[in-house]
């Protein structure tokens, strides 16, 4: 009997799960080139749809004349607003409450909005239809400017009625979409009246967009005979699209099957609901044959949801010591045509209000006013819990500011300032209760791995040489501590379209001992296959390598929110313990039955039950799951199959310490990265390996967008970045390699104590990188410039303090 | 994204190409590697109803180094010119120049004819063909002839080169003394914010020549004979890599774009200058 | 419509054959006729490198080459790099190292890594970064991706090493 001889550290080791740095299963098809993403999929008689789009940014449209493409060969429709508009899906709802034309409903609001779908045999005769459409427009006065917009009499929105409230109350401005008020403003603003010391600064979090390296794509297939509309597709949250499908279209729900296939990363581009989706579902209810259609690069970026454009007007107050005493911002919150931000319901702003960051800031207020603009809608969550990296952009470089205000150690201000480990669970000033947290702890650790007093030496020693003219090299080093907020969320003030963001797991244990379990969310890239397994093989006690995980099936899948803002782990994570914890209780019952005890009398060891006080009698999880298939076991039914559905009681709060050192170009604005140190806490680490992978991932996509990466317009409204020679994506030659770290403060809340880590790099990172770009500068008398920090933002910078003699 | 309808030829002698060229003029185009016309074309920005090949047309591979002169068949590509040891060895500022174009696969298709006859200001190989004072053979309907390099260039996408024609290769003198090819760019891939290429020949403490252009600073390739003039018999002190740069600035004139604004590409442009003259001083 | 005219390429070792537009994009043969659907198109203008296959002897982004192009010619795809029994050393180090996450860019990147390590089998780390910068990735960082080429480099190595 091998069982007999095992060692319990070898037992544990022979289960992969918790803490074990398992190779992923996913890999094997992966390498091998046999994933399975969208565009892969290739049905019997299957059209290709393809849009026909606006080159402006505001027009009107005098008439659409599709004759010459319908007389194209294998031209199979041309759909327009007029086509859609009999079966009421001319317009679709948003997440954030808003409306949005799926096709140009008499204008177009930004430079490539969809204005005509074309049906075709295949994609080339569909490319050339879609030259063949012709469109009289008429342009009108463009608003890249929120500000601008406030104020201009143009009415971007024609369709709301003026004066009429919106979605999150009423509108002050035709061009206005909401203000979303939290915190205390009349005592803030007192604090801020009476404080010794205030530091003011408008922070500028730039237009940019998550770039998946696959675009957003569909397959519907309407399959006439049997009344089962099937659509494939890049959706990180596939149950939501099927309840919102059949909400739209008037299909009942069980006819309605969504599967999202492999995902080629999502990080927030495929939360949204595109009219792409819509029209290639209307193409095959149409047609009765099934329709693909793909964006290429250039409509991705162009189209589909962009992230962050908030302008963060701060005031931050504090006393001549440099303790914080109250917060202060207003956003302006740039949403473009339509408002279709991706944030729970009642959170217009996501959870921004998390903008006290890792700081004991005793009274805070937050005011956001949302605006219309010519430019594409979306607001979506790039790689991090809603509008979380927003808002510790934003207190990130204030406590920057503060410290050069006070002319203080940016770093000491923070420690001063660190909600303490025995304030947990800690409620800040807006709203929010901090699960846990050791930030003193972590926040030592960094300074002492990167020898911070070293740095700060040698970063003296650099600006001396500087002025002594024997370099032209500026040396920064980049601070940053994030607290984020993920895994929405409690269902009690978490929804998205009244859908309750909770998660969900269903497990099937097989009789030989191996298992199947199902989840709501969906990976893009995460290891779901792999680490779920992991928390299930901890759980109860069979190996993760006899168990498939899988998702996205609509049909088969138990009903959750998807996956984005780091909520896998904290909800549907949580939700696979708690369905483990039913399969293993269910295991206790047969174990003593089996092993003729009391139930009571019996306890889980690694991977079997046995009895108290005598180990040598046991029952293995495999032997009691080929019992729970061939034992009549009174009051007990036959079979091991356990569901769960999760309400979290509360967010949870990953938070880290990272450390960036990077020497910068002063004539020509280039900044090489030296050194990066990152220390995250995300609670229990279920994978050590696929944490690190995701930490290296949510670094260089915030070193993207920290240095230059932007959906930048002219004043035209046309998009200069649509294409990556312009949008910038690094490659292995521009990325540096990264130092990484932990400690570890379970959640308390959770089942196993983990708390999400996908996006805290990108969090804590964009920030870092920023910061050590402003340090640079600081001898120099800067105390804050604007991201991106491109090389001739950068040389702009050292220009204006007068570095080039 | 997909290109409109063509024609395909890949004919195997130059007559070939003439007779396509000849019977359907502007509709007609030659590719080489086909990296700046292929997404031009996906993009439909480049109509091309009838589309030739070149690269089964005989006579225009081959890198020979012989007599003092280096000849480049027009369909060598990049990754052969980074490859070639005898290059290295004759003209090490070409490998330079290449490992700073494009990425590894775009160099293993993209070619030095094609990079220098569609007068894309934004290639590399134009202003560096300039500096190496390089002969670019034209073969048309009337023969065979060259332009210089310097001759060739006249606005954006415009050249010397008559529609019917096709450029067949480069030819230049084995280049003497130090070479530096610099160039700033935002990440690879990237066109250059600004590069310059330069060659000096030093005898004894001084500059006996110099060859110097830049590129993406004006809408061609920028070569200055007053900036290298400036630099010949001086020991290249401060004063006269000044002259160098101020005659270079006198020249340049660049647009703003997503790599900056003018005043920016100015000051760029002077910093890679100096980097540059230094470099190829250093190895003069 | 211009003609369509007859392509014959051999791709993994097998002789194809098959009637296209000259427009269509190699890509397109190899995923849409072929069923090769490994290799994938992220960027539509030649900059991510997702569609990269070997194309005699060269690697080459695959959707900036017309299937005219590239007539008569040997392709290999990752396809035809390993197979379920005998994958390569490259893919086997990719699952080692944690040297993907979505997947997308992974056959590109694998295919590529192949060729840089048949040109030159023992490259620094800053050789491979210069090498492999025509293929981006957006989910690793690119940091395991390295140390993957690094560590099949010193297998293959290794290997030749004992076989010698």
């Amino acid at each position: 009997m091998k069982d007999d001889v095992e060692s319990r550290e070898d037992r544990t080791a022979g289960l992969k799960g918790l803490g074990c740095a398992r190779r992923r299963v996913e890999d094997l098809r992966f390498t091998q080139g046999k994933g399975n993403y969208v565009d892969d999929i290739k049905l019997p008689g299957m059209l290709h749809g393809d849009f026909v789009r606006s080159p402006y940014a505001h027009a009107r449209i005098k008439s659409i004349d599709a004759s010459a493409a319908l007389a194209l060969d294998g031209v199979v429709a041309v759909l327009t607003a007029e086509d859609l508009a009999p079966l009421g899906l001319h317009w679709m709802p948003t997440l954030a409450g808003d409306k949005q034309m799926v096709l140009a409903d008499g204008k177009v609001l930004f430079q490539g909005q969809e204005v005509a779908f074309v049906v075709a045999r295949d994609r080339y005769v569909a490319a050339d239809a879609v030259e063949l459409v012709e469109v009289e427009y008429e342009d009108l006065p463009v608003i890249t400017d929120p500000f601008e917009s406030l104020k201009s009499d143009v009415v971007l929105r024609e369709d709301l009625e003026p004066g009429a409230d919106g979605a999150h109350g009423p509108r002050k401005h035709h061009n206005h979409i909401f203000t979303w008020e939290v915190g205390d403003k009349e005592t803030t603003e007192q604090v801020l009246e009476e404080a010794e010391v205030v530091a003011e600064e408008m922070v500028y979090y730039h237009r940019t967009h998550p770039c998946p390296l696959e675009t957003c794509g569909a397959v519907a297939s309407m399959d006439k005979v049997n009344g089962k509309l099937t659509i494939y597709g890049t959706f990180q949250a596939p149950h939501a699209v099927r309840t919102v499908v059949s909400l739209l279209s008037g299909i009942e729900e069980h006819n309605i099957r969504v599967i999202s296939p492999d995902i080629g990363g999502g990080f927030g581009n495929k939360v949204g609901v595109y009219p792409g989706y819509v029209c290639s579902v209307v193409a095959s209810i149409v047609t009765g044959k099934p329709v693909k259609w793909v964006e290429d690069r250039m409509e991705n970026l162009m189209s589909t949801a962009f992230a962050r454009d908030y302008w963060m007007q701060g005031k931050i107050a504090a006393t001549r010591e440099g303790k914080i005493t109250g917060l202060w911002c207003h956003t302006t919150a740039d949403h473009g045509g339509f408002d279709a931000c991706a944030d729970p319901t009642k959170f217009p702003a996501g959870f921004m209000n998390i903008c006290t960051g890792s700081y004991d800031i005793p009274v805070a207020y937050l005011a956001v006013d949302g605006v219309y603009t010519n430019k594409a809608p979306g607001g979506v969550s790039y790689r991090c819990s809603f509008r979380v990296t927003e808002a510790i952009y934003f207190i990130e470089r204030m406590i920057e500011v503060l410290a050069i205000k006070l002319n203080v150690d940016a770093a000491e201000l923070r420690r001063i300032n660190f909600i303490r480990k025995d304030q947990f669970p800690y409620q800040s000033a807006l709203g929010w209760e901090y699960d846990s947290g050791d930030y003193h702890t972590a926040w030592d650790k960094a300074l002492a791995a990167v020898d911070y007093k070293g740095l700060r030496e040698e970063q003296a020693q650099r600006v001396e040489d500087f002025k002594a003219g024997k370099t032209r090299k500026l040396m920064g080093v980049g601070l940053t501590f994030f607290t984020e907020i993920v895994g929405a969320g409690p269902v009690k003030n978490c929804d998205i379209l009244g859908l309750g963001m909770f998660d969900s797991c269903e497990i099937r244990i097989h009789p030989t001992g191996s298992a199947i379990a199902r989840l709501g969310t969906i990976s893009q890239g995460q290891g779901h296959a792999t680490t779920f397994a992991q928390i299930l093989a901890s759980e109860i006690g069979l190996p993760a390598d006899s168990i498939t995980i899988e998702e996205g099936d609509t049909d088969t899948a138990p009903y959750g929110l998807g996956t984005y803002g780091s909520r896998s782990t904290p909800v549907a994570g949580a939700a696979t313990a708690m369905a483990g914890r039913k399969i293993r209780a269910k295991a206790q019952m047969i174990a003593a039955y089996l092993l003729e005890v009391h139930d009571d009398d019996v306890e889980f060891d690694i991977d079997r039950f046995v009895v108290k006080g005598a180990p040598e009698r046991f029952k293995t999880m495999k032997e009691i799951a080929f019992a729970a298939y061939n034992q009549a076991i009174p009051g007990i039914e036959p079979g091991l199959e356990a569901v769960s559905y999760y309400d979290p009681p509360n967010m949870t709060y990953p938070f880290g310490a990272y450390v960036c050192v990077m020497d910068i170009d002063v004539d020509t604005g280039v900044p090489e990265i030296r050194r990066f140190y990152a220390l995250d806490d995300c609670g229990t680490r279920i994978n050590p390996m696929i944490i690190e992978g995701q930490v290296h991932g949510g670094l260089t996509e915030a070193l993207a967008v920290a240095l230059g990466q932007e959906i930048a317009y002219d004043d035209l409204g046309n998009v200069k970045t649509g294409t990556l020679m312009d949008f910038f994506l690094p490659t292995a030659w521009e990325t540096p390699n990264y130092e990484t770290d932990h400690t570890v403060t379970p959640s308390p809340h959770h089942p196993i104590g983990a708390k999400g880590v996908g996006e805290s790099p990108h969090v804590g990172g964009v920030p870092c990188f920023s910061n050590a770009v402003n340090d640079a500068f600081r001898a120099f008398g800067l105390t804050h410039t604007q991201m991106p920090h491109d090389h001739w933002r950068i040389w702009k910078t050292a220009n204006r303090l007068g570095l080039h003699g | 994204m997909i290109p409109a309808p063509f024609e395909y030829y890949r004919p195997r002698e130059m007559a070939a190409v003439l007779a396509l060229l000849a019977e359907h003029g502007d509709e007609a185009r030659v590719m080489a590697g086909g990296h700046s016309l292929i997404p031009m074309m996906k993009l439909r920005m480049a109509e091309v109803p009838h589309l030739i090949d070149l690269q089964d047309v005989e006579g225009l591979s081959g890198i020979t180094v012989s007599g003092g002169e280096i000849r480049l068949g027009a369909m060598v590509t990049q990754a052969e010119i980074i490859d070639s040891k005898e290059l290295a060895q004759a003209a090490p500022i070409l490998r330079e120049a290449a490992l700073q174009i494009a990425d590894p696969q775009v160099r293993a298709m993209g070619t030095v004819g094609g990079n220098v006859a569609n007068g894309d200001p934004g290639n590399d190989m134009p202003g560096l063909m300039q500096c190496l004072g390089a002969r670019f053979t034209l073969v048309g309907p009337e023969g065979e002839r060259e332009v210089a390099a310097r001759d060739f260039y006249e606005a954006a996408y415009m050249t010397e080169r008559d529609d019917d024609e096709v450029l067949t290769a480069v030819a230049f003198a084995v280049p003497e003394g130090g070479y530096a090819y610099e160039k700033q760019k935002r990440k690879i891939g990237d066109y250059a914010t600004a590069a310059a290429a330069v060659q000096i020949r030093r005898e004894g403490a001084s500059c006996a020549a110099a060859s110097i252009a830049m590129t993406n600073l004006s809408d061609t390739p920028v070569w200055s004979e007053a900036a290298a003039e400036a630099l010949v018999g001086t020991e290249l002190g401060p004063e006269a890599i000044e002259a160098a740069v101020t005659a270079m600035l006198a020249e340049i004139d660049p647009s703003e774009d997503n790599r900056g604004p003018v005043e920016f590409k100015r000051h760029a442009a002077v910093v890679i200058l100096r980097r540059a003259i230094a470099r190829a001083w250093s190895r003069a | 419509m211009p003609d369509k005219m007859h392509v014959k390429l051999t791709v993994n070792g097998e002789a194809q054959e098959f009637l296209a537009e000259p427009r269509e994009l190699l890509i397109y043969a190899l995923r849409e006729r072929l069923n090769l659907t490994g290799p994938h198109v992220g960027c539509d203008t030649s900059h991510c490198g997702a569609c990269t296959v070997i194309v005699d002897g060269k690697t080459v982004k695959s959707c900036t080459l017309f299937v005219a192009q590239a007539n008569g010619a040997e392709i290999t795809t990752i396809e035809g790099l390993g197979s379920p029994d005998d994958l390569s050393p490259l893919q086997r180090a990719f699952r080692e190292h944690h040297g993907l996450q979505c997947g997308f860019c992974t056959p590109g990147m694998i295919t590529r890594a192949t060729k840089l390590l048949e040109e030159n089998p023992t490259p620094t780390e800053e050789e491979v970064r210069f090498g492999m910068a025509g293929n981006l990735c957006r989910c690793t960082g690119y940091q395991n991706i390295v140390k993957s080429i690094l560590a099949a480099a010193a297998e293959i190595n290794a290997a030749k090493e004992a076989a010698e």
